[in-house]
């Protein structure tokens, strides 16, 4: 099965690679977009395959586990990757109409797919070394594509975000080193297994703690997220979409996998502290957005708040609330994305993403209004859409767990993303243009290219908000992988002996 | 020896914090570079020191004989060296071109991406 595991990561290095030696070439965003619908289709085989046969493990160079690199794929690593497949050939699209030709030559392209496979190789690793490379192959194609174009403010954000993502990374790496040194292993199964044995369970939550801030920086968490709205707004759309939808969630996705797999030795004391994160995270994101006036970076602050629902289901590792979190990424990813690609057309239509500079979309173009709509609400959890089931699930798993001031967190923060969507609504939408009588949409250039991914990931909302079951079904399962990893330990180290 | 490295990492994080915290983007290079080291040497610190045994397996032989220096350890650093180096050769290039574009490395003034005006 080995061969479906590396499938995912191999399309999108090929495609970089073939899209870079044609940089600046119109059939580049062709090459990227037959690569990523390859790479889908791979991701779409994976998950059924883990489906049918539960996890499935492949030792990368015939090195048997533990100590070769192995590459896991259970429900959750399969359904991250699948959804970083949707997103990436969503945005592949998107870029038909939003990067120029200057910004192909400067190789857009092969940094789009790069990312793609570090994302994809982050989700699927199963050694917590090789998820440090991961992160790097990640963390190094978003510096090229944040700051490609290289206009005045995307080196000012630019400057924040590498600052920070590489003391996050060193961080991580630190914490890699002491645990090893505490194991003498580096496979997250082993790991899962060794860590019980440690005789000073103190240090093994000092290292815990290491592992925390590193993923919180990456994952945008209170009081570590600054360098998030300050870099997130600058670049391309295509490129603050693909950012927005994937690349805090690896962190979240990392801090899941830490802490429900290796760090689950004194939930007490680690998962209080995420719980306390995660209340913080949630109302300073919002209340930052609040207090924006600009399309993107409210919708930045946004996912600063989104995250913070993720990290209270892990932080109460219930089974309910870790379907809640498993389902939130799921439907996060595809609306954040949607939204930013959104904020993309609506720039183009009125010339800017200042709230106080445009408007007149309802007017001019109600088809977008309507796209807008889906995700915006979905966004805030109305019913019926996704984020409705998602923040369902988790302040149930609140009450249940009797954390009542969480359930109302919850419910508050959802209550102020409708005062941050609804202001874009009256400011973009409902407000006649300030200067320009007539924005208009059938202006737009490639509006096709634009508006079809639009439309798709807001189906794809409406699809797992009417029709949840089948989605609910399959993030208990992942949720149950989680809070027992015997299955995982199994796939890849064999049957306990 | 393991004490001495322990307080060499202790100095390097100490000095890295305090070059990040000076508010010059090119110091807080200098710090970068300094945690990059202390991290590298607390992998190969945790790895357990082994002096004077090197891991090599003499011909004829499957395995090596004795006690030997972890060699695990050594491989993850040198890919952590090349990948910071790696890393941090890009954070300079921004850091000149940060310097051309906005006048300045004062990460106070840095505020083109966010004004200090929120309208």
């Amino acid at each position: 099965m080995s061969w479906l595991l590396s499938l995912p990561l191999i399309i999108p290095f090929a495609t970089a690679i073939a899209a870079f030696l044609v940089r600046g070439h119109a059939s580049g965003r062709w090459i990227s977009l037959t690569g990523s619908a390859i790479a889908l289709a791979a991701a779409i085989a994976l998950l059924m395959v883990v489906l049918d046969d539960g996890v499935i493990a492949g030792q990368m160079g015939g090195w048997p586990a533990p100590f070769g690199i192995t590459l896991v794929a259970d429900l959750l690593s399969a359904v991250m990757v699948l959804i970083t497949a949707i997103t990436a050939f969503a945005v592949a699209i998107y870029a038909f109409g939003d990067i120029d030709r200057r910004r192909e030559e400067l190789g857009y392209h092969a940094l789009f797919q790069t990312l793609i496979a570090g994302v994809t190789g982050a989700f699927l690793t199963g050694d917590l070394f090789n998820l440090y490379v991961w992160f790097e192959v990640m963390l190094i194609a978003s510096f090229g594509m944040l700051i490609l174009g290289g206009e005045k403010e995307q080196i000012d954000g630019g400057v924040k975000y590498v600052a920070l993502n590489l003391v996050s990374t060193l961080l991580f790496l630190s914490g890699i080193g002491l645990l090893y040194g505490m194991t003498g292993t580096l496979n997250l199964a082993d790991l899962a297994q060794k860590v019980e044995t440690i005789p000073n369970q103190g240090l093994l939550t000092a290292v815990a703690m290491m592992f925390m801030v590193g993923f919180g920086i990456k994952a945008a968490v209170f009081p570590l997220f600054f360098w998030l709205p300050a870099s997130y707004h600058t670049p391309s759309f295509a490129v603050s979409a693909v950012f927005a939808g994937l690349l805090t969630k690896v962190g979240v996705y990392a801090m899941i996998r830490m802490f429900t797999m290796i760090f689950d030795h004194d939930i007490g004391f680690t998962h209080t502290i995420l719980l306390w994160i995660a209340g913080f995270t949630m109302v300073t994101g919002v209340l930052g957005a609040a207090s924006q006036g600009d399309f993107r970076k409210i919708l930045s602050f946004h996912i600063i708040s989104q995250i913070g629902y993720m990290i209270l289901g892990l932080a109460l590792m219930t089974p309910l609330a870790l379907l809640g979190a498993v389902f939130y990424l799921v439907h996060h990813i595809i609306v954040k994305a949607n939204l930013f690609l959104i904020a993309g057309i609506a720039s183009r239509a009125t010339g800017s993403t200042d709230l106080y500079r445009i408007g007149g979309l309802y007017a001019s173009s109600p088809l977008l209004a309507v796209l807008f709509l889906i995700p915006a609400f979905s966004l805030a959890g109305f019913p019926p859409l996704s984020g409705f089931w998602a923040k369902y699930v988790l302040v149930k798993a609140s009450l249940d767990a009797e954390f009542w001031f969480m359930a109302f967190i919850a419910l508050a923060v959802g209550l102020m993303t409708i005062f941050s969507m609804t202001k874009i609504w009256a400011e973009a939408f409902w407000k006649p243009h300030p200067t320009n009588p007539d924005p208009a949409l059938d202006q737009v250039p490639h509006r096709g290219a634009l508006l079809l991914p639009v439309a798709g990931l807001a189906v794809l909302t409406m699809v797992i908000g009417l029709y949840p079951e089948p989605f609910v079904v399959f993030a208990e399962r992942a949720a149950a992988q989680l809070l027992d990893p015997t299955a995982y330990i199994t796939a890849v180290l064999g049957a306990a002996p | 020896m393991e004490q001495l490295l322990s307080v060499l990492i202790g100095a390097l994080v100490a000095g890295s914090v305090f070059l990040m915290l000076a508010g010059h983007l090119l110091r807080f290079l200098f710090g970068l570079i300094l945690l990059s080291n202390a991290a590298n040497l607390t992998i190969f610190l945790a790895g357990g020191l082994t002096p004077g045994a090197p891991p090599l397996i003499s011909e004829g032989a499957e395995g090596p004989t004795g006690t030997v220096a972890n060699a695990l350890p050594q491989a993850l650093v040198l890919t952590a060296i090349v990948i910071g180096f790696g890393l941090f050769a890009f954070a300079l290039i921004l850091a000149f071109r940060a310097y051309q574009t906005l006048g300045t490395l004062d990460t106070d003034a840095m505020r083109v991406a966010e004004p200090e005006e929120a309208q």
